[in-house]
């Protein structure tokens, strides 16, 4: 079964403002793209699941104009507060690219 | 057909792009040029502190070729966001900047300096008016959180600047604007629909990063009636479909609407095209007004003094036990700060261990995956005043290195610090305070405009 990581152009994250990290997933391929979609594996539920954060919090959109699905969940710590890992978001991202897709597996 | 060609140098002013991307660009005939100067990206800090996040010289290179290209192209050169953060002091800097370049090369020229400082009197009001709302779930605005704000920034649409290109300005020095407002403003003056106009302003607001590779360098975004084409002026780079739906996704919320003064950009139906093999065409966006203009706010205020310290442990007894040994190092802090004084709950206490959960803290899924052969350390004090800071620093550093723990071999030290000295004061530090909207009847009210001829 496929990774993100092996099937994805673009996976990665960052601030959108001080207090939401954004996620993003792209696809060079829009029929790839949509077989993806199709699984139904990236929603709302799993980014909860990966980041521990509240169902409710996460705003998920399937982009299909761009191939593309994007998460925005609120930060654990504002940009720049005591505690903060980092300030721009850029490095949240690591673990959606082990999530599998059952690609070629239709019961999956 | 109307056409406006907007030329944006560089992701942020000051970060650099290519003299030949310039040149090829400016061969286009653009009709502005300019660059974004700014973001709240990099933390909180330089709002508060009213310094830039780029280092002089490099805002003056980028200055410099670009003042240079507009006068000998009779064309505006606009800065968004200028110095960082578009406070006060940001934009008296990138101004004295230009001044400067001016002087050096002999250029003359009106300037506009568009103000986006807040002062509390207008906050207050607009308080008091039922006109403000709070955004990212943050408490409803109030009159203790403006008294206790530092520094509090207005972020500009495209009216002001569209004020300012009227009034026959050059250069036109932006404090804190949206980051598309800038590119909107000329091609929304121009006569072409507020759609194409904001989504060139996306695309061009970050320079060549809607192209592959992606580095800081220039990008031509041609606007028309119901699309745009983006294409970057240096030939080792391309605009793909993929590089420019890439860039799409930048830094918003969502993918599909984009909240501007003004109005919504609803990008959920656009067309993302191969116009060549380095040009894009996007089509399909669309606009619509909202009822009320609403201005965002950004703020800071003065959350204490930091100071900081770097280390790192090679030792395997002491890493197969080191959440027990960070809780007791916790206590031990704790003790002798009282003991010498400091008032508990005078200062906070962070620690991030690099190696093991470092970048992602309480997200990270694997921080009890393996056992590394080392981890590094950062630990912050922050408290009420530096003094306190650099106080509860060193007993945290010298109780880091020196404690004991069960089966410990390494009895003349428990870490290695690379640097002396190893306490590292930051000085003040800032937290985002205020991030709330603001209804405004007159677009252009809260961003006064100065005119000068330099």
């Amino acid at each position: 079964m496929p990774r993100i990581r092996d099937i994805a152009q673009v996976c990665k994250s960052k601030n959108a403002g001080p207090f939401h990290v954004t996620i993003d997933v792209l696809f060079e391929d829009p029929a790839l793209y949509a077989r993806v979609k199709a699984t139904g594996v990236l929603n709302a539920a799993l980014f909860a699941r990966l980041y521990g954060v509240a169902e409710e919090d996460v705003q998920f959109s399937p982009y299909d104009a761009a191939s593309a699905f994007k998460a925005t969940l609120p930060r654990l710590v504002p940009a720049g507060d005591v505690g903060d890992t980092d300030v721009y978001g850029a490095q949240q991202h690591a673990p959606l690219l082990e999530v599998d897709i059952p690609l070629n597996d239709p019961a999956g | 057909m109307n056409e406006v060609r907007m030329l944006s140098t560089s992701g942020i002013l000051g970060y650099g792009f290519s003299e030949e991307a310039l040149r090829i660009g400016m061969a286009a005939a653009p009709h502005v040029i300019g660059a974004d100067g700014g973001s709240t990206d990099p933390g909180p800090h330089y709002l508060g502190s009213g310094t830039g996040f780029c280092a002089r010289l490099s805002v003056k290179r980028d200055l410099r070729l670009m003042l240079l290209a507009a006068m000998a192209a009779r064309i505006p050169c606009i800065v968004g966001t200028a110095g960082g953060a578009g406070g006060e002091p940001h934009l008296q800097d990138t101004a004295a900047l230009v001044r400067e370049i001016a002087r050096e090369e002999g250029l003359s020229f009106r300037m506009a300096l568009i103000h986006a400082e807040q002062d509390a009197a207008t906050l207050k009001a607009a308080v008091a008016a039922g006109r403000t709302t709070a955004l990212a779930k943050l408490p409803t605005l109030d009159d203790a959180t403006i008294d206790r704000a530092v520094r509090v920034v207005g972020m500009m649409g495209p009216e002001p600047i569209i004020r300012a290109l009227d009034a026959g300005a050059q250069v036109i020095l932006c404090g804190r604007s949206s980051d598309p407002a800038q590119w909107a403003a000329v091609a929304i003056r121009a006569g072409l629909p507020p759609a194409p106009s904001w989504y060139a302003g996306k695309m061009l607001e970050c320079g060549a990063e809607p192209a592959v590779p992606k580095e800081p360098d220039c990008l031509l975004v041609t606007v028309r009636d119901d699309h745009v084409v983006c294409e970057p002026p240096n030939p080792i780079r391309r605009c793909t479909p993929l590089s420019v739906s890439n860039f799409a996704l930048h830094e918003n919320a969502s993918p599909i609407r984009h909240v501007e003064p003004g109005g919504i950009l609803d990008t959920a139906d656009i067309s993302i095209d191969a116009v060549t093999d380095r040009a894009v065409r996007v089509g399909g966006m669309r606009w619509t007004s909202s009822p009320t203009y609403t201005v965002k706010l950004e703020g800071v205020e003065l959350n204490g003094y930091r100071t900081m310290t770097v280390c790192g442990t090679r030792d395997p007894v002491l890493i197969g036990q080191i959440d027990s040994y960070l809780a007791a190092h916790r206590d031990r802090v704790a003790a002798r700060a009282a003991a010498i004084g400091v008032r508990a709950g005078g200062w906070r206490l962070a620690v991030r261990t690099y190696g093991r959960d470092g970048v992602m803290a309480d997200w990270e899924p694997e921080r009890d995956a393996g056992s590394p052969h080392e981890l590094g350390f950062v630990l912050e004090v922050v408290a009420a005043d530096q003094e306190t800071a650099n106080t509860v620093l060193a007993v945290a550093r010298t109780s880091l290195l020196h404690a004991d723990f069960p089966g410990r071999l390494c009895k003349e030290g428990n870490m290695a610090f690379p640097f002396s000295p190893s306490d590292i004061p930051l000085g003040p530090h800032y937290r985002f305070s205020i991030f709330h909207t603001m209804a405004v009847d007159d677009p252009c009210a809260p961003f006064p405009i100065e005119y000068e001829a330099v």
